[in-house]
């Protein structure tokens, strides 16, 4: 348990924001952060000795994080990209690039989740393209793909601005 | 010459994921293609966005319930005390099964004396002292409902001690199932809220038997019987020293309401 906790400890910070990003929702983030560190405890002497143990706790929570959005889009619970993006990233609001982040949070929020994953793993987390395909459970060149996919698709929201890139995104519909 | 620039390439530029070598031939190739260095280097600037907008996130302090040490701590406290009620039950099953089997076989009788008192009281305890959702049935507060229910399974009149000047604080209690029929499971907390019990039931035999240590694993109690009824005060091995005077307390309050 000693290695476990000074493997684990210093990746906290890291899932509660990979977390956050994809669920856009800071109690439910951390909650599926507790989930994942349970997990992680409970099924480290099942991980392989030569495997990474970063990837694997990567790949823990982001699999919980999938099946959450989508019993969340189940029940049909959308929630309103601007709504949200201002209370669960706690960006400081006396910082000049405040609209210039919130404008690249808004189109973020608008990719389809298997873009976002993607650009978070490698752009946000500084996994290897291959820890990435490892945490995804696809091919290199499925991320590959999905990264320029993602990189471009982000830079057309962002120069569309929020009042479109906030109706556009998938499965994100205003509920009175 | 070295091999074809790919798109790959020049995203592993913008994550910065290239060797010396290559990263070189990829500025050489982005200064010859104006267009294709300008597409590349808003990617570059979209990433430096993100990383700068989510990274306040990881440099929030890390909530107490995401505390690994506690997480740990939790686990092992709930597959121990899990452990422990399994073992309690299956002890009890084992108890009952062999008097049974016992009585059957060759006619002896099962354990009815203080000793089989004091291992119901031990395992009564294993497995009511340690529970965190309900470890009594009936609260304090409906303490006469509580006498009402005990005394009726019983068949005999109980008191409740009072045992706030040793510092413990009566939580209520329940009957019990013992190889011996029902019994009455008084239980008890102190200020730190750990627990102690007095398992309470009629005795066949050993009508009157003077107080008596006992011990069960981690479970120290002090068993007496009084006119028929049999009594076991029974806490954790952390308290020992001190349930000797509290049980006196306990059976000098019992013998002068009963």
């Amino acid at each position: 348990m000693q290695d476990m906790m000074a493997i684990v400890e210093p990746l906290i910070p890291s899932l509660r924001r990979y977390a956050r990003s994809l669920l856009r929702d800071q109690v439910s983030a951390d909650d599926l952060v507790q989930d994942c560190l349970e997990r992680v405890i409970g099924r480290w002497h099942q991980r392989r000795a030569d495997g990474d143990a970063r990837t694997w706790v990567f790949t823990i929570l982001h699999n919980l994080a999938i099946n959450r959005m989508r019993q969340t889009a189940r029940r049909g619970v959308h929630v309103p990209v601007d709504d949200t993006s201002e209370t669960a990233f706690a960006t400081p609001p006396t910082q000049e690039d405040q609209l210039h982040h919130q404008a690249a949070l808004t189109a973020l929020a608008a990719l389809p989740e298997d873009q976002r994953s993607v650009l978070l793993l490698i752009g946000v987390e500084d996994l290897s393209y291959a820890e990435a395909a490892a945490v995804l459970g696809v091919p290199l060149g499925t991320v590959m793909s999905r990264l320029s996919r993602a990189r471009q698709r982000l830079a057309q929201l962002i120069e569309e601005g929020p009042a479109r890139s906030a109706t556009t995104g998938p499965g994100l519909r205003r509920v009175k | 010459m070295s091999r074809p620039i790919s798109e790959d390439d020049l995203h592993a530029y913008v994550d910065g994921a290239l060797s010396g070598a290559r990263r070189a031939d990829v500025e050489a190739y982005l200064e010859r293609n104006p267009e294709v260095a300008e597409q590349y280097a808003r990617f570059g600037r979209q990433r430096e966005t993100l990383r700068a907008a989510l990274g306040p996130i990881a440099a929030e302090p890390v909530p107490p319930q995401l505390n690994l040490a506690h997480l740990v701590a939790a686990r092992r406290q709930s597959s121990w005390t899990a452990w422990r009620a399994a073992v309690a039950a299956c002890l009890l099953l084992l108890v009952g099964g062999a008097g049974g089997w016992s009585l059957r076989s060759i006619g002896v009788e099962p354990g009815v004396g203080i000793n089989a008192l004091a291992q119901e009281a031990s395992y009564a305890y294993a497995v009511f002292g340690q529970d965190k959702g309900r470890p009594v049935e009936i609260n304090a507060a409906d303490s006469t409902a509580l006498v009402r229910w005990v005394e009726n399974r019983l068949s005999r009149q109980i008191s409740v001690p009072d045992l706030s000047q040793a510092g413990y604080r009566f939580m209520g209690g329940r009957v019990v199932a013992t190889p011996n029929g029902a019994a009455g499971l008084l239980m008890y907390d102190d200020a730190q809220g750990a627990r102690i019990a007095i398992l309470m039931r009629p005795m066949m035999r050993d009508q009157n038997a003077p107080m008596a240590e006992h011990r069960e694993g981690d479970v120290v109690g002090y068993a007496w019987a009084d006119n028929g009824m049999g009594y076991s005060l029974v806490g954790g091995n952390s308290a020992a020293s001190l349930l000797h005077p509290v049980a006196d307390e306990a059976r000098r309050q019992m013998r002068s309401r009963t």
